[in-house]
């Protein structure tokens, strides 16, 4: 039998102190969250590309010499040239200009849209979701009879009435728009307020409003940031729509959708530019808000910690 | 289920109550009567046509006689065309836009759950990524975009397909590609991801395990769940093809609802805009009662009460 000698034995070296740090640097949730998202290519590029849309909607007209409206008729449907970059529509307008103010149409409507359902959907939401019991049950039977309801034919009926303009495209997709905000809010409430820190707040006497803001809203923020990512594009969406349908935006302003729209008709002999730009920004832009929230879904996800 | 069935029943019936109730009194929120346009100097004449809408009655009387109508499905005349009544436009103009809606649903439900399920199986491989960057380009381009594109694409420089109307199944081509495209990518995502999570699961493992077939245990046993999903979201994406067709009616010249619906739009010709709405609505409102029993009856877990033992 081979002995048990001391020199297989040797002390481990020290490392204790290494061994005690935590490894991963302690972050908060939004610190976390941007962390995740920033590894997200697609997601990134579509938050540059909206970044570089919201420069150019705001400085973008400036840039160009021709303006919005002005009618050229001698330069009628001119394909783009150093002058006209995009090319000229059939009252010989500049398709460049008009390109980027329809941009700032489009993402007027989108977040204005976005905005007004959070707002709303966050109040009724949180006060279903909290308060509970019979208020709950009444406040949900309004939202699932207003969710059954056709939202495009609703705006289409609203904007027949009210008239077209900006405003009213507005008023007409959030008037039944924040109705599903608020069901996404209601569960959020709902999953959150049987957690520990929430009886713990209770118990310290907090009230019913210091709950809602510290401690509902904020752990039940993720899914209700997607919605609003999404909430963009699909508002975007219709308000191209609407225009398409002559409900939307009126002459001589420009947007998106009107642009489509009053491209249809040259297509047939070829003038591709007047369809190309509107098109081509109104799908990256969808592009753009889809793949962010995308990512955000799951960057925001506590389940995709670590 | 019965019990849900017959809830939900009540509540489809309430909804439509509330959008016909909505739709008339929108309409006569509208300041001027809806005869404005027609500019009759003659008083009588007038007067005449004011009996003939009805519109000479007090507003609840109004109302009652537009319920009678709905519940009888008689919407009356046009006021821009008095010969016609909208009845006669809805039974011209439905089954086009039926056949166009259903073909449409068809193409993007099978060709969604096939690519999906495809991408799927091939997760992480060219398939797969081929697949998803066709769904997100499909779902960011709208569909009246799409139209116009394939119409200058595909009809005018090649001249593959004609450009425009409904007669042979030449014609449909484009068309329902433009309509389809977008839930069709909607659906191709959703199946991938629910499909990708249902491939984890023990039973998939103990079914491999068991010896049974690839291709029998994703037909089978990983399809049916992974499709409940797609059955959830199937109202949103009726609702989408619905008024989808609106457009795509109007680019391709398709002589269907939603090209009298928005000629109405643009007419002001209120009582056509108030019977398609409300045909449309009850008719989505509808799909979307059978989405939710189509739901109901596939539910495994419904299912697993009624017969012991079936997979």
């Amino acid at each position: 039998m081979t002995q048990v000698r001391d020199d297989w034995f040797r002390p481990l070296e020290r490392d204790g102190d290494e061994k005690e740090q935590v490894v991963r640097p302690s972050l908060s949730y939004w610190k976390d969250a941007w962390r995740r998202l920033k590894k997200n290519k697609l997601a990134m590029l579509g938050l540059g590309f909206l970044i570089f849309l919201a420069v150019m909607a705001i400085f973008g007209p400036i840039l160009s010499p021709h303006s919005v409206t002005t009618q050229d008729l001698p330069n009628q449907n001119q394909p783009p040239s150093s002058t006209h970059w995009f090319g000229t529509d059939e009252a010989g307008r500049d398709v460049f200009t008009r390109t980027w103010y329809g941009a700032r149409i489009s993402l007027f409507v989108g977040l204005m849209a976005a905005l007004i359902d959070f707002t709303i959907g966050i109040i009724y939401g949180g006060i279903a979701g909290y308060k509970g019991g019979r208020t709950d049950t009444l406040m949900m039977r309004v939202v699932e009879i207003l969710y059954g309801l056709p939202y495009l034919l609703v705006v289409i009926l609203l904007l027949v009435v009210m008239g077209p303009s900006l405003t009213t495209i507005i008023i007409a997709l959030t008037i039944t728009g924040w109705v599903g905000m608020a069901r996404i809010v209601r569960g959020q409430v709902l999953q959150v307020k049987n957690y520990e820190f929430v009886t713990a707040s209770k118990s310290f006497g907090a009230n019913s409003s210091r709950i809602i803001r510290k401690n509902l809203i904020p752990n039940a923020m993720g899914p209700i940031i997607v919605q609003m990512t999404l909430t963009v594009p699909s508002a975007i969406f219709a308000e191209a729509f609407l225009s398409f349908l002559g409900l939307g935006i009126q002459a001589p302003f420009a947007s998106w959708g009107v642009m489509a729209n009053d491209a249809l008709p040259v297509i047939i002999s070829g003038d591709w530019w007047r369809l190309f730009f509107p098109a081509l920004f109104i799908s990256l832009t969808m592009f753009a808000f889809n793949v962010l929230g995308d990512g955000l879904q799951d960057a925001l996800d506590p389940k995709m910690r670590g | 289920m019965a019990m849900y069935i017959f809830k939900r029943f009540w509540m489809m019936l309430a909804t439509i109550f509330i959008i016909a109730t909505l739709t008339f009194f929108l309409m006569h929120a509208v300041p001027g009567s809806p005869l404005e346009a027609e500019r009759t100097t003659n008083e009588t004449i007038q007067a005449n046509l004011e009996k003939f809408y009805k519109l000479d009655q007090p507003l609840h009387i109004q109302y009652f006689d537009y319920m009678k109508s709905i519940a009888t499905f008689d919407f009356g005349p046009s006021i821009k065309d008095p010969n016609r009544t909208v009845n006669e436009l809805l039974e011209r103009g439905f089954p086009i836009s039926f056949e166009l809606g259903i073909i449409t649903i068809l193409v993007a439900v099978i060709s969604g759950i096939l690519l999906g399920t495809l991408a799927a199986l091939r997760h992480n491989k060219m398939i797969d990524y081929a697949a998803m960057a066709f769904a997100v380009i499909g779902i960011s381009i709208p569909n009246f975009v799409l139209a116009t594109l394939l119409i200058q694409q595909l009809a005018v420089t090649w001249g593959i397909f004609p450009p425009a109307t409904w007669k042979s199944p030449m014609h449909m081509v484009l068309p329902v590609l433009a309509l389809a495209t977008g839930p069709m990518a909607i659906i191709a995502r959703l199946t991938r991801s629910s499909m990708l999570e249902v491939l984890t699961q023990d039973y998939i493992k103990m079914a491999r395990a068991k010896g049974i077939k690839p291709i029998r245990i994703v037909l089978r046993h990983a399809l049916r769940n992974a499709l409940m999903p797609v059955v959830t979201i199937m109202g949103t994406l009726l609702a989408g093809i619905l008024t989808g067709t609106f457009v795509i009616e109007k680019i391709f010249a398709i002589p269907g609802m939603g090209k009298y619906f928005v000629d109405s739009i643009n007419n002001r010709d209120y009582p056509v805009i108030m019977g398609t709405t409300v045909f449309y609505s009850a008719f989505l409102i509808f799909m979307l009662f059978l989405v939710d029993i189509v739901y109901g009856l596939l539910d495994p877990r419904i299912k697993l009460h009624k017969k012991e033992g079936d997979v």
